[in-house]
């Protein structure tokens, strides 16, 4: 059975329809990657199935479960962990504590395992240093590090990562890659919205392109790169 | 715990000690002074929770203290119970009262929940000042020598002698006290809890707490509720000491939302210390200035105005900033990590 399955998803806002009949399954831990240009409606896709948004019609199902009618806290709990395009720490906790809270409730993790889980995921985000650091003094793209951190600390069974890997350098961009594949290996399944290309088809098994809301073609990454419709999208972005 | 949280532990149960004893020692104005100073600090500590801690700025916490108030007035007048006994009954009107109230209130944000609250209580008021049998707009007073009669009071007046209403002031300073050093331990145990934690990411971030598993609407209820409760007993005992009520003074949003919002600010807001720095300032300009009238103000005024602009965490924050003292810290503190000897392979360390 899939994890996560949307059923003919639809969002307006307005006269706009940023969502328009989407539809797809998610099989447990598989990795799929989504791109489209800017305004596609993809962070809107996430806060969909994060239920940050709630859909105008269709439904989310999380393990075959309607999930359609619950909050991001309900969802969070059952296992979607979710990173947000722009961060949103919580700034005057620390870094440590920002996992620490995502740890405990998100992912009910019991007390006393809690501080070793959250140190564990900080080293692999490499942001141990800054443990004790207000997360509202970091810089831009250690913010970003915590939106994958935190997200890992509620024990997701599918993670959310929305354009996590702009602005990197090659080295932490290889660095960020391995971070994410070991996620994958450990049966995590992954939704990876992100315009850095060459790290997400390094990753995904499956790649979607939003287009105007609409889901243009989901398939294999060759595939869909190949696909002259998507090539048109693309032209002279692809790197 | 370190050393530092337990000299601080120390040295605030000698102040603590200290301010105890002040009724066998000190003269039974400095009791009445500090009693008010006291009482503050519970409106003030309680504000901080709510708006330092909850982001729940609330302008309307005047209605607790009048609601507190009067019904310790109506449990003395109308059924004959003690003024002390009536504290209680208040404080759990002042929580029941906030069911409504946050009902109404927590469906509005930022500017209009202030607005709300504040709407809320004057409303309160108006209703309040309809009651009758507590004389109506006017108000009323506590029967004679209720509070010499009240528990408590002629046990101290034998141990203390002197008069009996410097007894009943006595009993009520203990209280207050009490209530004060009560709410402070309350406070930092609950900060410190996982839910304090979660409760600081609500104010950070509602759209991020959510996304992490936190029920913000269970939390910031919860931290209203009890507020409301403590902000009501607070003031059901600030009126024993006045012994006469009126709907203008028990609800007035000068006496007891402005001025806690100043002491807190002043002091820090969002920091547990803040507020004690805040009510200190407040007192020594109060002792300092007292003979300009109320200039005081006027300076408790100016120095909150700074505060705001030029110190947002108050004078606490100031002086954390720039000392790293912190002496009851609520912040986490993750656990060391492992040494490398720990992790070493024993067998190549036997080689
Ligand atoms: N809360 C909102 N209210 C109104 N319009 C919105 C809202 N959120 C998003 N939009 C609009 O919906 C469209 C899709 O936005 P969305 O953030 O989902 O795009 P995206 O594909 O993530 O783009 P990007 O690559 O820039 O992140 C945009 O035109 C945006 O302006
Ligand atoms: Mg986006």
């Amino acid at each position: 059975m899939s994890i996560l399955s949307l059923n003919s998803v639809s969002k307006s806002f307005g006269a706009l329809k940023v969502t328009d009949d989407v539809s797809f399954d998610l099989a447990p831990g598989e990795a799929l990657g989504i791109i489209g240009p800017n305004g596609a409606g993809k962070s809107t896709l996430f806060n969909l199935i994060s239920g940050n948004l709630r859909p105008d019609q269709g439904a989310v199902l999380l393990d075959g479960h309607d999930v359609t009618g619950e909050t991001p806290m309900q969802r969070c709990r059952r296992g979607i962990g979710r990173s947000f395009q722009i961060p949103q720490p919580f700034g005057h906790l620390s870094v440590y504590e920002n996992l620490l809270v995502a740890a405990e409730f998100g992912g009910r993790v019991p007390g006393h395992d809690a501080p070793g889980l959250c140190m564990d995921i900080l080293g692999r985000c490499g942001l141990a240093a800054q443990a004790t650091a207000p997360a509202g003094s970091l810089p831009l793209l250690s913010r970003k590090r915590l939106e994958l951190a935190r997200a890992m600390a509620t024990q997701p069974r599918v993670i959310l990562l929305d354009e996590i890997a702009g602005g990197l350098t090659e080295g932490e961009c290889v660095a960020l890659v391995s971070t994410i594949r070991r996620i994958h290996d450990e049966g995590t399944a992954i939704i990876w919205i992100e315009h850095v290309l060459h790290a997400l088809t390094s990753v995904v098994e499956r790649l979607m392109v939003l287009n105007f809301g609409r889901m243009l073609m989901i398939g294999q990454p060759d595939e869909v790169m190949a696909a002259p419709e998507v090539k048109e999208i693309y032209l002279g972005i692809e790197a | 715990m370190d050393r530092k949280t337990q000299l601080t532990i120390l040295a605030a149960a000698a102040a603590v000690a200290l301010l105890a004893a002040v009724p066998v020692i000190g003269s039974r104005a400095l009791v009445q002074d500090l009693f008010g100073v006291l009482t503050l600090l519970v409106l003030a500590l309680n504000w901080n929770m709510l708006a330092g801690f909850s982001g729940l700025v609330s302008v309307g916490q005047q209605a607790f203290v009048g609601i507190g108030a009067y019904v310790m007035f109506a449990c003395v007048i109308l059924l004959g119970m003690d003024p002390l006994a009536g504290v209680l009954v208040g404080g759990l009107a002042a929580m029941a009262l906030a069911v409504p109230m946050a009902a109404f209130a927590f469906r509005l944000n930022g500017a209009y929940f202030a607005i709300g609250t504040w709407v809320a209580a004057d409303i309160v008021r108006l209703v309040t000042s309809q009651w009758q049998a507590l004389g109506g707009g006017t108000g009323t007073s506590l029967p004679k020598g209720t509070t010499k009669e009240m528990i408590f009071v002629q046990p101290v007046k034998d141990l203390l002698g002197g008069s009996s209403a410097a007894a009943a002031d006595a009993v009520t300073y203990w209280v207050a006290l009490a209530l004060a050093v009560a709410m402070l331990g309350i406070s930092y145990g609950f900060l410190r809890s996982r839910m304090g934690l979660a409760l600081q990411a609500v104010r950070d971030n509602v759209e991020a707490a959510r996304s992490v598993g936190i029920d913000p609407l269970r939390l910031k209820a919860m931290v209203f509720l009890l507020t409301a409760f403590g902000t009501g007993l607070a003031g059901a005992l600030i009126f024993i000491q006045i012994t006469r009520v009126t709907p203008e003074a028990a609800f007035s949003v000068i006496d007891w939302t402005a001025f806690v919002i100043f002491v807190t600010v002043i002091g820090g807001i969002g920091t547990l210390p803040g507020p004690i720095l805040g009510v200190a300032v407040f007192y020594a300009l109060e002792r300092l200035l007292a003979d300009y009238g109320t200039a005081y103000l006027i300076l408790l005024g100016l120095i909150g105005m700074g505060a705001m602009l030029f110190a947002r965490r108050g004078l606490w924050g100031w002086i954390a900033d720039r000392t790293g003292f912190d002496p009851l810290p609520l912040s986490h503190r993750p656990p060391a990590p492992p040494s490398f000897t720990d992790l070493s392979d024993p067998v190549t360390q036997r080689s």
